[in-house]
């Protein structure tokens, strides 16, 4: 008896309370303020079941929900030089990238990554809004020059989810330098006659949306994404008047002829297969034959499948 | 007169010491004052070496700020004979924050394009201050295509606050149309020199300044944000713009050794508004020698260049 009740089931309830606590079941929806299942809102990619508020979504979640299967391998990105300017505000630049990789468990502000969509091969890239407000510095701009340089090679479109906040600060005008260099990838895609297909998702503003956040081929927005160069708090105090309602956002664009399409994030797979399939003058997807991907397999997933090339 | 930035105020006394005293001795012949105020020139002249000797970046930024400062317009007289403006983005509206057009450099034609600040109330509400709206960069690309297909160089000058943020800036796709002027400077096949002459505000001056050869006045600064703005972002308080400038890098001497212009362009002693002249001159000095440099490059590798330059940059960081 000893035995059990001092070693077993201590074990088993550890195991229970360790199942049981984890984070929390219930989301509570940042617009209309619904409780939401935790389960039922990530299976829903974060977008409220009840009133269909896009809530923010990391690029690894996102490229689980994004790519056959839920497989995809990340493209290495080249580390740049750390902090190149010294850079100290109230922290220092170091201790402010440690606490958001220590926060996201992610190593930089954008993933990047290849796999098959709708069996179609692509290169993604995806920023995340919650490292350092997703702001473009050396690395973001390493990323998207990786990204576009493994398409090109690989000879595969390029699909990019833009979220930010502008640029990194701490990297002074090196950060602002990467509007000139992701140019320069983007049209390495361009010249390689690659598809460029990029997703603004909520915020993308500043420097980013003055370089390659706007330079796609198609180019489309998540409902309701706050997408401006200059901010709307900006803009209010500079003109000192009241912007009108839903300025910015990106129906609001759609309306100014600033975008393709605004598409919510559950039809955003479809739309992207078939968008990508047509450009490159490919036979239509077959839909239905692949579901969803249960979690279980997605964390099981780690190798890429044979090309279909 | 001068107008005189705020460290300037001891120099300010003594220059207008000097001054009155001469406004004395031309009303009362009888004075003797020559030595005098020969001796408070002498101070100031010392006084104004030494504060410019060490330029904080907050003061430098000031310089590059100054009312008197010579604008894209001055440099544009001075520099270059037909200056022939040409006008529209062939969309919307005529930008009269972004000056350009074609002219002849050395009996060279060139395309010449910057911002214009404006000098007096007037035409500082004229030119936007300096801050373009999309029309702005969408006249520049035009520009520059029409500068790519007739090989002729392509002359920036930059001076501006930053890209206009407005209702209508934003509504017209500002973000997009800086993004264009800089894809436009990463396709042409000609020459394209960028010179730095005051403020280089963030994406507005990154538009233009996507150049082969980026130079830089010796007191201009380069941002990617306002040393305010920064400051009232990270400090939360926008008068630490001191230390915002101090952290951001933002002199023409850092951005050298971070490698982001190849040129610093000397002014004269006490910044490039004590002696327009001899500041435009320098700039023309620069814009020979570097037009010069490029003369044998092909229009391929002019494009390679220039693509090369802007992929590489960051690979250094600053001295510990």
């Amino acid at each position: 008896m000893n035995w059990i009740t001092n070693y077993v089931r201590p074990r088993i309830n550890s195991i229970f309370s360790r199942r049981e606590t984890p984070d929390n079941l219930w989301s509570k929806c940042d617009d209309c303020g619904s409780m939401l299942f935790h389960r039922e809102l990530s299976e829903n990619l974060n977008v409220c079941t009840q009133c269909g508020h896009h809530m923010a979504i990391t690029p690894r979640e996102r490229f689980q929900a994004l790519f056959d299967g839920g497989i995809f391998v990340e493209v290495d990105v080249p580390k740049p030089i750390t902090d190149p300017l010294h850079f100290k505000d109230q922290k220092k630049y170091p201790e402010r990238m440690k606490a958001a990789q220590k926060k996201t468990s992610e190593q930089e502000a954008m993933l990047v990554a290849e796999g098959e969509i709708g069996r179609t091969p692509i290169v993604a890239a995806a920023q995340d809004f919650s490292f350092m407000g997703g702001s473009m510095g050396m690395y973001v701009g390493n990323a998207i020059i990786a990204a576009a340089e493994r398409a090109v090679k690989m000879h595969r479109p390029l699909v990019l989810f833009s979220a930010a906040g502008g640029a990194r600060m701490q990297e002074g005008i090196l950060s602002l330098m990467q509007m000139p260099r992701t140019t320069v990838a983007i049209q390495m895609l361009k010249e390689a006659g690659l598809p460029y297909i990029v997703v603004l998702t909520h915020p993308t503003t500043g420097g980013v949306t003055a370089s390659y956040a706007m330079l796609g081929d198609v180019q489309i927005a998540e409902p309701n994404a706050l997408i401006c160069f200059a901010g709307p708090r900006v803009i209010e105090q500079t003109i000192r008047e009241k912007l009108p309602e839903g300025f910015q956002r990106a129906e609001y664009l759609l309306d100014h002829g600033m975008l393709d399409r605004v598409t919510k994030r559950t039809d955003l797979r479809d739309e992207l297969i078939t968008i990508v399939r047509m450009l490159l003058r490919q036979t239509p997807a077959i839909k239905g034959d692949l579901p969803k991907p249960t979690p279980a397999e997605a964390s099981e997933a780690g190798t890429e499948p044979p090309s279909e090339e | 007169m001068t107008q005189y930035l705020d460290f300037e105020k001891p120099l300010a006394e003594i220059e207008g010491k000097a001054e009155e005293l001469r406004a004395m001795a031309r009303q009362n012949e009888e004075m003797d004052i020559e030595q005098e105020a020969a001796a408070l020139d002498k101070k100031a002249d010392a006084l104004l070496k030494e504060l410019y000797a060490n330029l904080t970046p907050w003061r430098k930024c000031q310089i590059a700020r100054h009312p008197e400062r010579p604008h894209c317009k001055d440099y544009i007289e001075a520099l270059f004979n037909e200056y022939t403006p040409l006008a529209g983005d062939r969309n919307y509206a005529d930008d009269h924050a972004v000056m350009g057009g074609l002219a002849r450099f050395n009996d060279q034609p060139v395309v010449v394009i910057g911002h214009e600040k404006g000098d007096d109330t007037k035409t500082r509400i004229e030119r936007n201050f300096g801050m373009a709206r999309p029309e702005g960069y969408r006249k520049a690309i035009r520009l520059m295509e029409l500068a790519d297909k007739f090989g002729l160089p392509v002359i920036t000058l930059v001076d501006t606050p930053g890209a206009y943020p407005g209702k209508g800036a934003e509504e017209r796709g500002q973000s997009e149309a800086i993004a264009r002027s800089t894809e436009k400077c990463l396709q042409i096949k000609v020459p394209m020199i960028s010179i730095i002459i005051g403020e280089g505000g963030s994406g507005g001056a990154v538009a233009f300044a996507t150049a082969n050869r980026v130079a830089m006045l010796e007191h201009s600064v380069y941002s990617v944000i306002s040393p305010e703005g920064c400051a009232s972002i990270l400090w939360k308080d926008a008068e630490k713009m001191r230390e915002a400038a101090e952290a951001l890098r933002i002199t023409a001497q850092d951005l050298k050794a971070l490698g982001v212009n190849d040129l610093v362009i000397a002014e004269p002693l006490g910044g490039a508004h004590r002696d327009q002249q001899a500041a435009i001159s320098s700039v023309r000095d620069a814009i020979s020698s570097m037009l010069e440099e490029m003369k044998d490059m092909s229009r391929d590798e002019l494009l390679s260049d220039r693509r090369k330059k802007f992929l590489d940059m960051g690979s250094k960081g600053l001295a510990a």
